[in-house]
């Protein structure tokens, strides 16, 4: 029995452990949206993060600076992004195309360059390797089944969820979180009142695009490091675009939208092992082929633009002027 | 006029620039004195000609080493298409690239290559064509190449049965890309079990299947799961990355690699991969490619069709053994690739192999006849019997050996 509890535990284990960086990059996403942008350089964003936060954070051999190396690389990403489309007006769907292509480039411009010279392993940076272990949270970690699978995770699975939790706190609660989601509604009336809207937007894209970033870090450690042919963030950048709209544009209902996620997502991994604990009940999940498991999440992620679009309530989280430039002049 | 002048001076500029470009390549046609630099190689990649490992980078070592040995320059005399999915028209646009450069001989590396491959090798007679783990040729100028890796497998299941019988842990663990729908991964698996086998019986290998020949993340997360929910106290691989084998390092479990020595990777883990020396391919098919007098002659000149040779031509291998290997796994494996270059035992044969450990330290090997039964009991090669055919191994095997489970 304590073998299938075992299983059962590694796999809601697992959900959280895997699919973390959604989170991070649904949160970043919502912050930027809120202001009225729509970036859709999620992926690459993460992938500029992920690749100059692991070099300079072993480089230093400090996770710290790894996870602002990660925020400020990916910040600049956003930069880009808000000059091009506050500043010079450019089309916004085309710009985080572009994040996109440009942050994956860098990321192998930047990795393939480094492995050619020497590439740091993380077994060789201590500092990061304890960093990223597992941190049990004394008294609540030894609740049986639910103290592993909630509160014994590395650090950065609890700052992705301080972060969801103090940016739902911020846009629902502060006054200048209200400002901002005036800006996202109707910039113009924004402006009328005195809210510097420019400023507004180029901020919340950097600090979005940060956030972001420090999913990307942790794609990386997740990896252990390690770079061979492909991209550390493997579409989770496209994912995050999705949960921002079943979230409801909420940093909060983004936790529920990442386990959600991560649900299928991990099944592919532990479905043929519950299969193996469970005959019973279960047994069915080990003829389901892999392929399937596969699109799951892309399965999943259609019938959740299909549910939400269907449903369009009065209380949808879009912002009313998503994706729209604002132009003072033409108000 | 201002503008008009100015036009005279761009197109100034702009001839004597095309002059410099001529003069530059003057130089490399005047080198162009004797046929071996004349002989240009064409190579069509799945992925980045700068990758730093998986499969597309031992092509392109293999490529290049060849063509070092051989004297000819890669730099000048090796024209490369990567990135070239595996569509027949944009596999087509690449060979007809390549036979624009003047390239003699194309080499395309992917298995769904092989339908443009061949038409081409029919529209360009002149052209010599050879194709990585397809199964297509003509009797001239077209024939494609793999090697035994099932070999190489099994002595890494040698030095994996070794090491559970060490550890006492009879769960081995296998994550690959693909299970039975592909006769590569499926023979590689049975290689590796029947090696494990021959040394514990009591074995059993546990194959997760990835469903892709690359997805990193998951690469982690299936051995982490052979080695938490099935136990598992060595995990193999046939997949590009080494997170396998990084996942078994964390665990402070035991590991056998793939493409490349992973004892870098995961040095406390990590026993022995079966590794590809392509470069013993590429040198004998340039080197035939030269001296065969005509591109109607190369299939010929190289014995056939199919060239598939194995661990006594040196094509597949292990790489060296670690620290972590149970004592006197050298001695085992050399017993067997003596055996194979005897040419009377292969893997998938109706015969058994097991060992016995001299004073001297070498050891013997025992054949017993036994057949050769599926993991649901069905006969595959009578007691005795010679091994399954090679179009087989490469074609068609679909089916696990006892002691397989999916997992």
């Amino acid at each position: 029995m304590d073998d299938k509890l075992n299983i059962v535990t590694t796999f809601l284990h697992n959900i959280i452990v895997y699919n973390i960086p959604l989170l991070y990059g649904t949160v970043g996403e919502i912050t930027i949206e809120k202001s009225g942008s729509l970036n859709l350089g999620v992926e690459g964003t993460m992938a500029v993060g992920a690749i100059f936060g692991y070099i300079l954070g072993c480089y230093a051999n400090s996770m710290v600076v790894g996870v602002l190396v990660a925020f400020l690389t990916a910040a600049l990403c956003g930069l880009i992004f808000a000059v091009l489309t506050v500043t010079f007006q450019a089309n916004q769907n085309i710009t985080g195309l572009t994040i996109t292509t440009f942050g994956l480039g860098v990321f192998f411009f930047v990795g393939n360059g480094v492995k050619a010279v020497s590439w740091p392993a993380m077994n060789n940076y201590a500092n990061i390797q304890n960093g990223f272990a597992d941190l049990a949270i004394p008294g609540l970690s030894n609740i049986p089944v639910l103290g592993e699978v909630l509160f014994d995770h590395n650090i950065l699975v609890y700052l992705g969820i301080v972060i969801a939790l103090v940016m739902w706190w911020y846009l629902k609660y502060t006054r200048t979180g209200l400002r901002l989601r005036s800006v996202g509604e109707n910039p113009a009336a924004a402006d009328s009142v005195g809210i510097n809207v420019r400023r507004y937007k180029y901020l919340h894209i950097c600090l979005g695009s940060g956030i972001m970033g420090i999913g990307g870090y942790y794609m990386g450690l997740n990896m252990n490091g390690s770079l061979s042919s492909s991209c550390w963030i493997n579409g989770y950048g496209w994912i995050a675009v999705a949960l921002v709209i079943f979230a409801n544009w909420s940093p909060a209902f983004a936790m529920v939208g990442t386990v959600v996620f991560g649900f299928f997502n991990t099944l592919r991994v532990s479905g043929p092992s519950l299969a193996m604990a469970f005959p019973g009940p279960l047994g069915w999940l080990a003829g389901v082929p892999s392929q399937l498991y596969q699109a799951l999440p892309f399965i999943i992620t259609a019938l959740v633009l299909i549910a939400t679009s269907v449903k369009k309530s009065k209380n949808s989280g879009q912002p009313a002027a998503l994706g729209l430039n604002y132009f003072r002049e033409e108000r | 006029m201002k503008k008009r002048i100015l036009a005279l001076v761009m197109a100034g500029v702009m001839a004597l620039s095309l002059a410099a470009c001529g003069g530059n390549s003057d130089p490399k046609s005047s080198n162009s004195g004797t046929a071996d630099s004349d002989f240009k190689v064409g190579a069509i990649y799945i992925n980045k000609k700068t990758d730093t490992a998986g499969y597309t980078y031992a092509h392109h070592k293999g490529i290049t080493t060849a063509m070092d040995e051989l004297g000819l320059d890669p730099d000048s005399q090796l024209v490369i298409v990567d990135e070239v999915p595996e569509e027949d028209d944009k596999v087509a646009a690449a060979v007809d690239t390549l036979v624009g450069e003047g390239c003699d001989i194309i080499f395309g590396i992917s298995f769904n290559y092989l339908n443009a491959m061949n038409a081409k090798a029919e529209e360009y007679p002149e052209v010599i064509f050879s194709h990585a783990t397809g199964y297509l040729s003509n009797e001239t100028n077209f024939n494609n190449y793999f090697g035994r890796i099932y070999q190489a497998r099994y002595l890494t299941g040698v030095a994996a049965g070794l090491k559970s019988l060490e550890t006492g842990n009879n769960n081995v663990g296998y994550v690959s890309a693909f299970d039975t729908e592909y006769a590569e991964t499926c023979s590689g698996i049975n290689g590796f079990a029947l090696g494990v086998q021959s040394v514990n019986p009591d074995a059993t290998v546990y194959v997760k299947e990835l469903g892709a020949w690359s997805d990193e993340q998951n690469e982690y997360a299936f051995a982490e799961e052979l080695i938490n929910s099935y136990d598992c106290g060595i995990i193999a691989q046939h997949c590009d990355s080494a997170q396998p084998q990084i996942a078994a390092e964390k665990a402070g479990v035991f590991g056998c690699g793939y493409n490349s020595d992973m004892t870098v990777d995961a040095p406390k883990a990590h026993l022995t991969a079966a590794v590809w020396n392509w470069d013993v391919y590429y040198k004998t098919a340039i080197e035939t490619a030269m001296t065969c007098g005509g591109a109607e002659n190369f299939v010929t000149a190289m014995g056939g069709p199919a060239y598939y040779e194995g661990l006594v031509k040196g094509l597949v291998g292990v790489s060296e053994l670690s620290d972590n290997c149970a004592p006197d796994t050298q001695a085992y494996l050399d017993a067997i690739v003596d055996l194979l270059a005897t040419g009377e035992w292969d893997v998938f044969s109706g015969v058994k192999l097991s060992y016995t450990k001299n004073e001297d330290g070498t050891v013997t090997i025992t054949q017993t006849d036994s057949a050769l039964k599926t993991n649901d009991g069905k006969e595959i090669v009578p007691a005795g019997g010679k091994s399954v055919e090679d179009s087989v191994i490469t074609g068609t095997m679909n089916y696990f050996v006892e002691g397989v489970k999916v997992g």
